[in-house]
């Protein structure tokens, strides 16, 4: 199988077996195209003594610290052919992970992010409500991965109207007028977990003030770390986004700058689900073998998307575990999976665990 | 104005190029035709010929030529 016959498919029509062969053909593919292509990738590879000939399953194939991003410049096409970097949104002061996109790298993201969401939400274009403000668009050449998120989930909409102003604050009047012209359509939302916290759930309910959306579907992506201190989970927050938006239905998801596109989305019972295009591996810190169905450890992330830089597999530095493969409810074929955070929290066992629980 | 002028000034005004060099042009070709840019371009081809493009075609939409091409699924042709 080839990407491209992935994109023929429904995203989540992969059983394991189907799934092991397919991942591993592209992946193998993938890992040497890089090798010959990467210098320092191939570095990397040597040092660990990586053998093409030993790899029976991708679960054998070398995976890299994803921290390798923030300190190396990793690409596998000439610097010309390079037509985007993307770099993730690090708060001030970190050192932030840069990520060399060409042309058809960027285009393969994006017709993968579309064949996920549109298996979620149909392939018309509803009117959308960006939660985000409109200064994400401004400085194009070095675009952020918040910038690229926004952006790529445009074409899911039409109408797109941003809700925050430069200052980052509500503006009621236009989300109101929004509302109101699309009172009788659903509607789609698209933001940052904590950006919509923050600035839209908290400051409408400052405001007293909230929203009555007949049938909206709120799509957002981010990382619950900001809101765990606030002791927020998923379930307090999608209440108190229906508080003060109205009827919402809404999907968390789940992905990496390092491999846009490939996205992890929540389905309707809860579970984070792989699709043809990703997989994860949960790995034992000890000695990073594969973990147990159920035991938790770190999440090794797998995408067939990642052609001008290598970064197909890559290993992370949250902490999860997988609930199941092929069987979850929601009828979503591949494995599904829960995500506890990052290691560094690990420490806080306990009480951040208690609060992470559904 | 004919679909083809039409459909030409539609890519002038959103990457604020001339014909010339709209007619040869592919997707990151020029810093204006990214992700962003690409948005204005579905804006104004949308507006010029009040469609509104599948999110299929929008991803495919990578080159002038291909554009035409996409087009003619919404019965319009050049």
């Amino acid at each position: 199988m080839t990407l491209n016959d992935l994109f023929q498919i429904n995203p989540y029509s992969l059983s394991k077996a189907e799934k092991q062969k397919a991942l591993t053909q592209i992946l193998h593919e993938l890992t040497n195209k890089h090798y010959k292509q990467c210098r320092e990738y191939a570095k990397i590879l040597d040092a660990l003594k990586y053998n093409p000939a030993k790899v029976s399953s991708y679960a054998d194939l070398p995976f890299i610290p994803v921290r390798l991003f923030k300190q190396f410049e990793l690409k596998s096409v000439p610097q010309e052919q390079i037509t985007k970097t993307l770099t993730s949104s690090g708060t001030s002061g970190q050192a932030v992970s840069k990520i060399f996109l060409d042309a058809e790298n960027v285009r393969n993201q994006t017709k993968t992010l579309n064949e996920i969401i549109s298996s979620f939400i149909g392939k018309s274009r509803l009117p959308l409500l960006l939660l985000d403000t409109e200064m994400i668009k401004k400085d194009r050449s070095m675009y952020s991965a918040r910038g690229a998120g926004i952006i790529g989930f445009s074409i899911f909409g039409r109408n797109s109207t941003y809700a925050l102003d430069e200052n980052m604050n509500i503006d009621v009047d236009k989300v109101a007028a929004f509302f109101k012209e699309h009172e009788n359509e659903p509607i789609l939302m698209f933001g940052y977990t904590y950006m919509i916290w923050q600035f839209v759930v908290r400051a409408l309910e400052e405001k007293n003030i909230s929203f009555n959306a007949k049938n909206a579907i709120l799509f957002h992506i981010g990382g619950w770390k900001k809101l765990k201190d606030q002791a927020v989970d998923a379930l307090e927050f999608n209440r108190r986004v229906q508080n003060c938006l109205g009827n919402v239905k809404v999907y968390n998801y789940y992905g990496m700058a390092e491999q846009l596109g490939s996205v992890f989305v929540e389905c309707e019972h809860g579970h984070m689900h792989c699709s043809n295009y990703s997989d994860v591996i949960i790995r034992r810190a000890k000695d990073f073998s594969e973990a147990n169905i159920g035991e938790r450890g770190l999440i090794e992330l797998l995408s067939v998307l990642p052609t001008s830089y290598p970064g197909h597999i890559i290993l992370t530095e949250d902490e999860g575990a997988i609930l199941g493969e092929d069987d979850c409810p929601c009828g979503r074929k591949g494995k599904y999976f829960k995500i506890f955070g990052r290691i560094k929290n690990a420490e806080l066992r306990g009480c951040s665990d208690t609060y992470e629980k559904r | 104005m004919s679909n083809i002028e039409k459909y030409t000034q539609a890519f002038c005004q959103a990457f604020d190029i001339d014909e010339e060099t709209a007619k040869k042009l592919k997707f990151q070709d020029i810093p204006a035709w990214d992700s962003v840019g690409h948005m204005g371009l579905v804006a104004q081809l949308e507006e010029a010929f009040d469609i509104m493009l599948e999110p299929d075609d929008i991803v495919d939409l990578s080159s002038f030529e291909k554009g035409k091409e996409i087009l003619a699924k919404y019965d319009i042709t050049f």
